[in-house]
């Protein structure tokens, strides 16, 4: 039994359609038509305690339809889901307690308070005994570097540090999960890889299991051992990055800089993806050509003054995988 | 933390934002009493050019006018969140509040203890203590719980109006401002007796939002004045129930509407 099992959950959401024009306004109220969209169409997959999994999806795939219904935010239409043992909309308030959830968009902080205070209400919000919060607030401060932004009401920060208070605030009650739903979207890359820093030590370091969903395939490079892949509502691929990679495509990239300035390469082993300058960079199947044999015929037609061999980026990946699952 | 006092570490916490802005909230408060003052000097220039409202005297208006005012500052101060409901949902604010282990209801009340109300308690003081002195009340150790529990009672029914006005956004998403009409419009119409008005009117401010329980039936018992309604001694000592009643089917009401909220997710 994992410690979140997830199974056929469907989500069904029923949206008026707005009519054009003022006859289409005045229609609408009176009679309504209703289209159902399935935000989730029978996923299902399980995670042990300690993983740290990448969930990811293009806009309207049901990521954040997943997150909500895993933090009892929304009731599904049908399906099982439980989290340590606990149905999470069917007893919001204890389920709750025992995790931690970050949407990027907005915070959890008051507006106006200043960063420690929002902490000392969670505390009493949460119940978290005086002692506990102390060791988890100071260990949080010195691993997020808080110090110095405990006293700033939360709207005088930059988003990278609200980032971190929010992060700080969700694990205040030290709770076993953590849901993050974009936590990076918009920040600068420093903090960028602070969070990223952060979240990969709590999960190594503390055994939190985190879910982690995000439009930033480095996010998922940089963290994450196993890539769930959900699109219209259903799971297009589970597994580590690296099966995702060898499923969808066993293509690898060469670039290769020039030292002609206009040289072409001509090898029918290779297709070409883009050119800048000197630079040439280029695709092909390393079970057709070793990579070896490959380089070695392109060093001996051409001056090269530097090539590297590399995998094609995550996004290509997903994005071959969408246009599998549709076509 | 219980959560009676983590309702107090809210209102704490309020409370200071507000205190914040010194000037403004003076300001505010004592605009809030000038206005209702001018409000009241009205319908004092009403009774002098006429002497009395079908046998109603200036001061048993100035009763019941005091009483609602004092009770809707009240209840509007305390129910601002709910009040506001309709810009914390499109906000998606409401989310926040579902993943935090404490009930909606608890987490909505301390948002806001909307301190300027206080301008406008203070003037319905002002003319309900002057009411009961011009009138001859003879008090009473029941007379004095009687008024305290109508206070209560009014409050109550008040917030149970907010709390309806708010669980209705789960479906439109906007505040409606129909529900004014018993917010605002409730308290204007209870600032005069019940029994001014045509039958089907007082029947709704008895049955449908008792609004006359508030100020109107328990006034008529602490003055010990002949009621033109008739109504029976013992209903009117029990009309505070009513608001308390109609916070409870409310808040009912609140619960059916975060349910259609989790499940539609708008």
């Amino acid at each position: 039994m994992g410690q979140i099992v997830v199974e056929n959950l469907a989500k069904a959401f029923h949206i008026a359609e707005r009519q054009a024009g003022l006859l289409g306004a005045i229609r609408g109220v009176v009679a309504r038509k209703h289209r159902e969209v399935r935000a989730l169409d029978g996923v299902s997959f399980s995670l042990e305690a300690g993983e740290l999994v990448g969930y990811i999806g293009p806009n309207g795939a049901g990521k954040s339809t997943t997150v909500k219904i895993l933090s009892g935010i929304l009731v599904p239409s049908a399906g099982r889901c439980e989290v340590i043992g606990r149905t999470p909309w069917k007893n919001r308030i204890e389920h709750v307690a025992h995790i931690g959830v970050v949407f990027g968009q907005r915070t959890q902080l008051w507006w106006d308070l200043p960063v420690i205070e929002s902490f000392e209400l969670l505390r009493d919000i949460y119940r978290v005994p005086q002692s506990d919060y102390i060791k988890h607030r100071d260990e949080l401060i010195a691993l997020l570097d808080l110090e110095k932004l405990l006293d700033s009401p939360v709207r005088q920060l930059s988003l990278g540090q609200r980032m971190r208070c929010d992060l700080a605030a969700s694990l205040l009650h030290a709770p076993p999960i953590l849901f993050l739903d974009e936590p990076t979207i918009g920040l600068d890359a420093v903090s960028k890889l602070a969070v990223r820093d952060f979240v990969k030590r709590l999960n190594r370091e503390r055994g939190v299991t985190v879910i982690l969903t995000t439009h930033d395939m480095d996010d998922i490079e940089a963290l994450c051992t196993r890539v769930i892949v959900i699109g219209d509502g259903k799971i297009l691929s589970d597994g580590t990055l690296a099966d995702l990679r060898n499923r969808v495509t066993r293509e690898r990239w060469l670039t290769v800089d020039l030292a002609e300035a206009n040289g072409a390469i001509d090898d029918p082993d290779v297709t070409l993806i883009r050119r800048e300058g000197q630079r040439v960079c280029m695709s092909f199947d390393p079970q057709r050509i070793s990579p070896a044999a490959l380089i070695g015929r392109i060093t001996q037609k051409h001056a090269v003054h530097d090539l590297f061999v590399e995998n094609p980026p995550i996004e290509t990946i997903i994005a071959k995988l969408y246009a599998e699952g549709r076509g | 933390m219980n959560a009676i006092a983590l309702y107090f570490r809210y209102i704490g916490l309020s409370l200071r934002g507000q205190i914040q802005y010194r000037a403004s909230f003076i300001m505010q408060s004592l605009g809030h009493l000038l206005v209702t003052a001018i409000e009241f000097l009205g319908i004092w220039a009403l009774f002098h050019r006429f002497g009395n409202l079908r046998g109603w005297k200036l001061a048993e208006v100035g009763m019941l006018y005091g009483l609602i005012s004092m009770i809707f500052a009240t209840a509007d101060a305390l129910a601002k969140g709910f009040d506001m409901f309709g810009d914390i949902v499109k906000a998606g604010d409401f989310d926040r509040l579902l993943v935090r282990p404490r009930s909606t209801v608890l987490q909505l009340l301390g948002q806001e203890l909307t301190l300027k109300r206080v301008g406008r308690f203070l003037q319905g003081l002002i003319v309900f203590v002057w009411a009961i002195v011009s009138l001859p009340i003879d008090w009473t150790f029941a007379k004095v719980s009687l008024l305290l529990a109508a206070f209560v009672g009014g409050v109550c029914l008040f917030m149970g109006i907010v709390v309806i006005q708010a669980t209705i956004t789960f479906w439109t998403t906007e505040t409606l401002e129909m529900m004014n009409a018993f917010t605002y419009g409730g308290e204007a119409a209870s600032e005069y007796p019940l029994a001014i008005y045509r039958g089907w009117f007082r029947k709704f401010f008895l049955l449908i939002v008792p609004l006359g329980c508030a100020n109107y039936l328990p006034a008529i018992a602490i003055m010990g004045r002949p009621d033109p309604l008739h109504t029976p001694q013992v209903v009117q000592w029990l009309s505070p129930l009513a608001g308390v009643v109609f916070l409870t089917i409310a808040l009912q009401f609140w619960k059916i509407g975060v349910r259609h909220y989790t499940s539609t997710g708008s």
